[in-house]
């Protein structure tokens, strides 16, 4: 049996799997069900000063669904926690207390003044929590007060708070990075400067979910308006996990522990963010989809996956894809594919030849020797993978290399040297 | 009388989807390229696109797509074969032998549209030309509407009190329950500029040169007016009854309980016909039932799906057995002597064996006829129907004709719709001059 154990910053858990701070931890009930269940470590849902905030009365989330209502992608208009700052500080020192083996790490956001930081730092210290995470990310509500995301999208405010944090507590401290700017590995790279022991990411990306085609109004509307909210869910993982790779491949960010988040909803995306960099992985949409017992399935499927391919431990899979992530220019141009159709398998949909014939290449047909066929043209196929990314059934179409012989396409022979964009002719600062 | 169920004659056979069925079944279509369920109906409707309309929450749109290609879409998302027309075809089929299930979701949106009682197509301006269509069976009513909406005006005439042809009087109850047929039939004329003209028998009330003098052009879709006789011995007895005219009563019948109904029933055919008879026949109390086909039952016309609805049912299917004569006792039929039939070295004969089935009732279903007694029809026939060429045009240039009644009729609702489809558009081209 594979190790699920994990440690983060020094912080203990019996696996990797930590719910993000979120509506799943904003109580001791709810943190309480969830350590029943399995779960690894909470992020405490974000604390922030008396008075405590205040929600909208109306509906707060918004989501986009399959045609069987399968949750692909969820917003919400929700802020940081409404209960009084003490109600919360004393669930989180009772958690603690009774979970010693669980991670509870505290989420904070407070103005952007030395003073406020070290006020609350020094109340969650008294808690014994393992550690905090600074909520530089939500992009709505708190942002439009000079909070969240306002100061993750300033890489200097973000270097100066970390700096504060780091200054006024021993606890490990967690930057929680907004994915909503140009280039993140800037404010990580804040972060890390700032003296930040680690980053989590991504936060919720600014979005409107849908609009009322009825009455006009964004969803979730609230009397007829709405506000953008911050996106999650399975239809954010991709951008989360480029961004986990770009901070774990960045030489000025390179080692800096990652908590991943963004959509891990099965044991499988867990161990991508894990590949990509991460240490560990935060959930919470799937958790707010399904309930806390997915726990079960993510364990259960990552120590499954880990002892058939000869992991021993969570670590071990941590950076495994990194050094695989490259600029473009650096893949070789010299790797030739085509796709290829198992006739076998295929159903005869046509979907290949119809999106390749109108949106691409010319490169599958639709009729050989006058019956219904779909093959592909090698003199045309650039590779492209369109064809394997629509087809509706798996292992039908695959990209084979060519190893040997001549490029039908370009009749260009078969090189097994590796040749990139920085040396080619056609590259006007090439390097000869 | 024992295992009544009346209920059932009125239940629909598949309940109508809901909308987020219909959302969970359009997913399953992948809207394939020259999509081959198009290919496998009849009338082509463009069904991956009337899939996605319901995806995308327009099953308005949908129903349009649908009517665009076959005006009687809602009777066909019932009656329709699909398992071996669109259903067929579908690549699910391929993949996982389960196909997109066409048939609802066409129902799904039709019925949507019809609810609305909105018309999906409004006419073209009135162009002053007048078409008789005889018969208002599914070719009639095709042809009609499509050349009401081209601006032509249209007399109907029919020889039955009721419109709709064998979707009023010739399908099973359970198929199209509510009065179904009625209530497309006056969805279909609402488009106006068609007019019902009925009790009108061609060869007695009306004639083909009559209309040819008083219209531009004529439609003949009088279907099949004769039935086949079994050819044995004491077919004319008072208990044997041809399956049409026993589902044309039931259909009628305002009270299922004042249906004679026999003990024993035996019902020879083996196309949808001798099912939907042998099935309401069972719903009605028969208490044995047999379908008995003179060949195996891959060789039966009604599909596999019919052959199931009939077993389910407590029909008894016995095959290979063809009909010597029809016993009676005092008048009254005691049963059926079949010979056992086998093919041998290709041939297909009688084995020399028979068996005796008892029943105190016959249902004939072995198929219908073109009548042309009267020699009303002065066209040309082929195969004893009338010929048409492509464009459903007979050998009289001012008269098309379509349905069952021509030589090549599918004996299918779809098939129908497709010829009155196709005699319109080329009356339309003919009349535009």
């Amino acid at each position: 049996m594979a190790d699920l154990s994990s440690e983060f910053l020094g912080i203990k858990s019996p696996n990797p799997f930590w719910l993000a701070s979120a509506p799943p931890t904003d109580k001791e009930l709810n943190v309480v069900r969830a350590f029943e269940a399995g779960w690894g470590g909470v992020v405490w849902k974000t604390l922030g000063e008396d008075p405590n905030i205040v929600n909208v009365n109306g509906p707060r989330y918004g989501a986009i669904h399959s045609s069987d209502r399968t949750l692909i992608g969820l917003n919400n208009i929700e802020l940081i926690t409404d209960r009084p700052l003490q109600i919360n500080l004393d669930e989180i020192t009772r958690v603690k207390r009774n979970w010693p083996d669980r991670a509870v790490v505290v989420s904070l956001m407070v103005p952007c003044e030395e003073q406020n930081w070290k006020d609350i730092l020094k109340k969650v210290e008294d808690t014994g929590a393992d550690g905090v995470e600074l909520n530089f990310g939500c992009p709505h509500g708190m942002s439009e007060r000079g909070m969240g995301a306002a100061v993750g999208q300033v890489p200097e405010y973000i270097q100066m708070v970390a700096q504060w944090c780091k200054q006024h507590t021993h606890m490990p401290v967690i930057v929680k990075l907004t994915p909503n700017i140009t280039d993140i590995r800037a404010p990580a790279r804040a972060a890390k400067e700032g003296g930040a022991d680690a980053v989590s990411l991504i936060n919720t990306i600014s979005s409107i979910i849908s609009v009322n085609l009825e009455t006009m109004s964004p969803e979730p509307s609230i009397d007829g308006w709405g506000s953008h909210g911050g996106y999650c869910g399975p239809a954010v993982k991709p951008i989360a996990l480029n961004m986990v790779a770009e901070i774990a491949r960045d030489s000025d960010t390179a080692g800096i522990p990652i908590s991943g988040i963004g959509g891990v909803t099965t044991w499988r995306d867990a161990a991508e963010f894990l590949a990509l960099g991460a240490s560990n992985v935060q959930v919470c949409t799937a958790a707010m989809t399904y309930g806390f017992r997915i726990i079960e399935e993510l364990t259960q499927g990552l120590s499954n996956w880990m002892d058939e391919s000869g992991y021993k431990s969570v670590n071990d899979i941590v950076g495994k894809a990194t050094p695989n992530v490259k600029d473009w220019q650096n893949l070789n141009l010299n790797y030739i594919s085509k796709a290829v159709i198992d006739q076998d398998l295929c159903i005869q949909c046509g979907r290949c030849h119809i999106v390749c014939e109108d949106t691409s290449h010319q490169a599958i047909t639709s009729i050989v020797d006058g019956k219904r066929k779909f093959e592909v043209i090698d003199e045309e196929c650039v590779g492209c993978n369109l064809c394997v990314s629509v087809c509706p059934v798996e292992n039908c179409i695959s990209m084979e290399q060519m190893t040997s012989g001549v490029d039908p396409r370009t009749n260009v022979p078969i090189s097994s040297e590796y040749a990139n964009w920085t040396t080619h002719p056609n590259n006007p600062s090439a390097q000869r | 009388m024992a295992n009544r169920n009346f209920e059932q004659l009125q239940q629909d056979l598949h309940p109508p989807l809901s909308r987020h069925e219909a959302s969970v079944e359009s997913d399953r279509c992948y809207f394939c390229f020259d999509a081959p369920c198009v290919t496998a109906c009849p009338t082509g409707i463009d069904i991956p696109l009337f899939i996605r309309q319901i995806g995308t929450d327009n099953p308005k749109g949908s129903a349009r797509t649908i009517f665009n290609e076959n005006i009687l879409g809602g009777m066909c998302a019932r009656v329709c074969p699909t398992e071996t027309l669109c259903e067929q075809a579908c690549v699910r089929n391929t993949a996982e032998d389960n196909p997109v299930r066409i048939g609802e979701l066409q129902r799904y949106s039709t019925d949507h549209l019809m609810a609305t009682g909105e018309q999906p197509f409004k006419r073209a301006a009135v162009t002053g030309k007048k078409v008789a269509v005889v018969g208002a069976g599914p070719a009639g009513l095709a042809c009609a509407h499509r050349l009401a909406m081209y601006g032509h005006d249209v007399d109907i005439y029919d020889a039955n009190e009721k419109a709709g042809g064998l979707n009023e009087y010739g399908i099973a109850a359970y198929k199209t329950v509510d009065e179904f047929a009625q209530a497309e039939v006056e969805y279909i004329l609402g488009i106006g500029g068609i007019t019902l003209k009925q009790n009108q028998i061609l060869g007695a009330d009306i004639s083909l040169s009559g209309l040819k003098n008083d219209y531009d052009a004529v439609f003949v879709g009088i279907g099949l007016g004769a039935v086949n006789s079994l050819g044995v011995d004491g077919e004319d007895e008072e208990g044997v009854v041809d399956a049409v005219d026993f589902i044309s009563q039931l259909r009628q019948c305002e009270d299922y309980a004042t249906l004679d109904v026999a003990k024993r029933t035996v019902v020879i055919g083996g196309g949808m016909t001798a099912v939907d008879a042998a099935v309401q026949t069972k719903m009605l109390g028969g208490e044995e039932v047999t379908l008995v086909y003179r060949r195996g039952e891959e060789r039966m016309n009604a599909s596999q799906f019919e052959q199931d609805l009939a077993k389910v049912n407590g029909v008894v299917l016995r095959t290979w057995l063809q009909p010597l004569r029809i016993l009676s006792n005092d008048g009254a039929v005691s049963g059926v002597e079949f010979a056992k039939m086998s093919v041998v070295d290709g041939v297909y004969g009688p084995s020399g064996e028979t068996v005796t089935l008892p029943c105190e009732r016959v249902l004939s279903a072995i198929g219908q006829a073109f009548d042309n007694a009267d020699d009303a029809v002065q066209l040309a026939l082929e195969n004893g129907r009338i010929s048409v060429n492509h464009e459903r045009q007979t050998s009289d240039e001012k008269v098309w004709a379509g349905g069952d009644c021509i030589a090549g009729g599918e004996d299918l609702t779809v098939a129908a719709v497709q010829d009155g489809k196709l005699a319109a558009e080329s009356i339309h081209t003919a009349l535009k001059g």
